[in-house]
């Protein structure tokens, strides 16, 4: 059994009185240890595919199953359960915490999930280290640049060991230089804890690290093309 | 966790610092106001229990039909067996005897001609004796402006306004003219002792206050006395003791059909006090609404700002795996904190002031560097037990009513759409 196998999902959003469908009859299953991700245009629902399998939000038909689980059955807190022990996400935005240090913001997964005191600051200490942030332990968020900031928020994502990181255009407010280091980093951490990766991009930097990819165009998988 | 999430909640200053600022402004202001509004109260009530009403009043039932015209002839005969009587049964209170009298006061000049008259209303009450209880209840002495308290027989405090429109000064002879218990005419000499500001315009008009024995024998009421006065020892007016005590009274001593049978009425039941009395009580009431509405809808009002500005952190939390429900809790503990550190201080704050102004009261009256009997123009605070709770109940509970208005919108919201509102 895969990571994670999608049937025949739709997914509409109610638009007045009518639908929109931005997801149209997905077929898709994942392995572990995959560095993939989801391209297309703006609107084709890379978004939209990738809340689903994060469980932020559940397909409209069809079904979703993710490390065993059905997203369109599981409750508000069954959901976030799965977050916290098997998720990380990365987003555009960094979406750090501003009042919390590099430190806090990267153990706050980590209190969720009520992992001890020394435990924790282990796992933290390990997790900026892989992104070389030592340094930076107890800056502000504002502090950061865009990289480092980046580099936090992927600390964080990767803190508690998930199978599955999600990044949602990780790289659409860095430079190129920071992209690559990020993204350097990102496949370091894929080959080394065998972390899943699932992006969502239209960044031919980050597509041209991506060993498979799923094109979407207006909700439908156009291509699905793995690369050696 | 709980340490982590403090952490946050004390560096997030527009979480922290000025949700608190809000609670205890409001706070400060309704115990402050709550003391003021409970200070003029309490004055009022003061005030009328020491010239008039006292805490309880005794008549005879006719004297109290008519009360409004002084009614002397219906006065309570026998008084001081009566006094005697309530002394020991009733010990908790101060017992004391007026009489209440009206007629025209009449100034002399040399030649013992009339220089100038006027309506006057006159307190009859124990002066000169050396336990007379109205040391107790009244400070005279405190308003005198100019001469001396009576000491000796036929010597009358004036009040001042009424001095000086009849151009009277300390030593000044005065002639008070009015009607006998038997209601033939009386004349009587008195001799002004003092000059009295009570600083309330109904008594400082045209008062005069002469010792009980004097006015019995030139009203000629032997052993009578108007009304006998009670207050409690601890001149606090408490409102259900005082009917209280009157029933018991009354039930021992009011007959119906003898008009000439004493009545007691509490201080509530006379000259309408009653209302003002539950005025009062629904007052607090009424302030703790306004105060929780008022405050409820500013606290909403800047939880909803700050939920959006807090929406990134809100998803975040959501996405790394915080249940909402607990999410949504963990808003409502932070609040609870915001409303006691809030409440508190601003309870704190404001009995401070209130009982500062209790002290020294504001004093209005500037201009006049005299002081008075009544304290009209010294605005006072007073702190009562209520003052601790009025203000901090309602801060807590308007604290976490904003925060749970402005938090629902984001438990409603789907996890997804919150996330959507994030990304933008
Ligand atoms: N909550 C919603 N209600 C209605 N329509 C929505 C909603 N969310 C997304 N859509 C629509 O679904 C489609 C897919 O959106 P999605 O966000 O998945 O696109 P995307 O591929 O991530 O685009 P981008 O590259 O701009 O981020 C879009 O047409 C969008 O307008
Ligand atoms: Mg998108």
């Amino acid at each position: 059994m895969g990571l994670i196998k999608i049937e025949n999902m739709v997914k509409r959003y109610p638009m007045g009185k009518t639908e929109f469908t931005a997801l149209k009859d997905i077929n898709l299953s994942f392995e572990r240890g995959e560095f993939c991700g989801l391209i297309g245009p703006s609107g084709s629902g890379k978004t939209t595919l990738l809340n689903i399998i994060g469980s932020l939000d559940v397909p409209s038909e069809g079904s979703a199953t993710v490390l065993d689980r059905n997203i369109e059955n599981l409750s508000h807190i069954e959901a976030a359960r799965l977050r916290s022990k098997h998720m990380g996400f990365i987003f555009q935005t960094y979406n750090l915490l501003p009042v919390y240090t590099v430190f806090e913001n990267v153990e706050f997964p980590l209190l969720i999930m009520k992992v001890p005191e020394d435990e924790r600051k282990k796992k933290v200490m390990d997790a900026l280290q892989w992104v070389g942030l030592m340094d930076k332990i107890k800056s502000r968020p504002a502090q950061l640049s865009g990289g480092e900031s980046q580099r936090v928020a992927v600390a964080r994502a990767i803190v508690k060991r998930p199978e599955l990181v999600l990044a949602d255009e990780p790289t659409a407010n860095l430079d190129a230089k920071n992209s690559h280091n990020v993204l350097k980093m990102m496949v370091k951490l894929n080959k080394e804890l065998k972390t899943t990766f699932i992006f969502a991009t239209h960044d031919e930097k980050v597509i041209g690290y991506l060993r498979r990819k799923i094109h979407l165009i207006d909700g439908k998988v156009a291509k699905d093309e793995i690369v050696n | 966790m709980i340490m982590f999430l403090l952490k946050g909640l004390i560096r997030d200053k527009s979480r922290s610092l000025f949700p608190v600022l809000m609670v205890s402004t409001g706070v400060f202001l309704t115990v402050f106001l709550y003391g003021f509004m409970q200070g003029i109260f309490d004055d009022f009530v003061k005030v009328n229990a020491q010239f008039d009403t006292g805490h309880v009043k005794i008549m005879t039932h006719a004297y109290k039909e008519l009360f409004d015209q002084m009614p002397n002839d219906l006065a309570i005969l026998e008084a001081e067996e009566m006094l005697t009587q309530l002394q020991d049964t009733e010990k908790g209170m101060i017992w004391t005897p007026r009489i209440q009298f009206g007629g025209l006061l009449d100034i002399p000049d040399k030649n013992g001609e009339t220089k100038s008259q006027g309506p006057v209303m006159g307190i009859g009450m124990d002066l000169l004796s050396s336990d007379s209880k109205e040391k107790e209840i009244l400070n005279l002495e405190d308003g005198i402006v100019q001469g001396r308290m009576p000491q000796k027989k036929n010597e009358i405090l004036i009040s001042e306004e009424f001095a000086k429109k009849l151009g009277v000064k300390v030593g000044d002879a005065a002639t008070l003219i009015s009607s006998t218990m038997h209601s033939s005419m009386a004349m009587y000499n008195f001799r002004v002792s003092g000059i009295v500001r009570f600083g309330m315009t109904a008594l400082d008009k045209s008062t005069i206050i002469a010792d009980i024995r004097d006015v019995r024998v030139a009203l000629d009421m032997r052993d009578a006395a108007s009304e006998i006065l009670g207050y409690s020892r601890d001149m606090i007016y408490d409102d259900d003791g005082m009917i209280k005590l009157a029933e018991r009274f009354n039930k021992k001593f009011f007959i119906e059909d003898d008009e000439f049978s004493p009545i007691m009425l509490s201080l509530g039941e006379q000259r309408g006090l009653g209302e003002y009395i539950n005025l009062g009580k629904s007052f607090s009431g009424i302030i703790i609404s306004i105060f929780v509405i008022a405050m409820s809808i500013v606290l909403w009002n800047s939880g909803l700002l700050n939920g959006i500005r807090r929406y990134g952190e809100i998803g975040v939390r959501l996405a790394i795996g915080e249940a909402k429900g607990t999410l949504y809790r963990r808003m409502i503990y932070e609040s609870i904190i915001i409303g006691i550190i809030g409440s508190s201080a601003g309870t704190m704050a404001g009995l401070l002031i209130c009982y500062y102004l209790q002290h020294t009261g504001i004093d209005f009256g500037n201009m006049m560097q005299k002081s008075n009997v009544l304290i009209a123009n010294v605005m006072r605070t007073r702190v009562t037990t209520t003052s601790y709770v009025i203000g901090f109940i309602p801060g807590v509970i308007a604290s976490v009513i904003g925060t749970m208005f402005s938090g629902i919108g984001i438990y409603r919201r789907k996890t997804s759409q919150l996330f959507k509102e994030l990304e933008v």
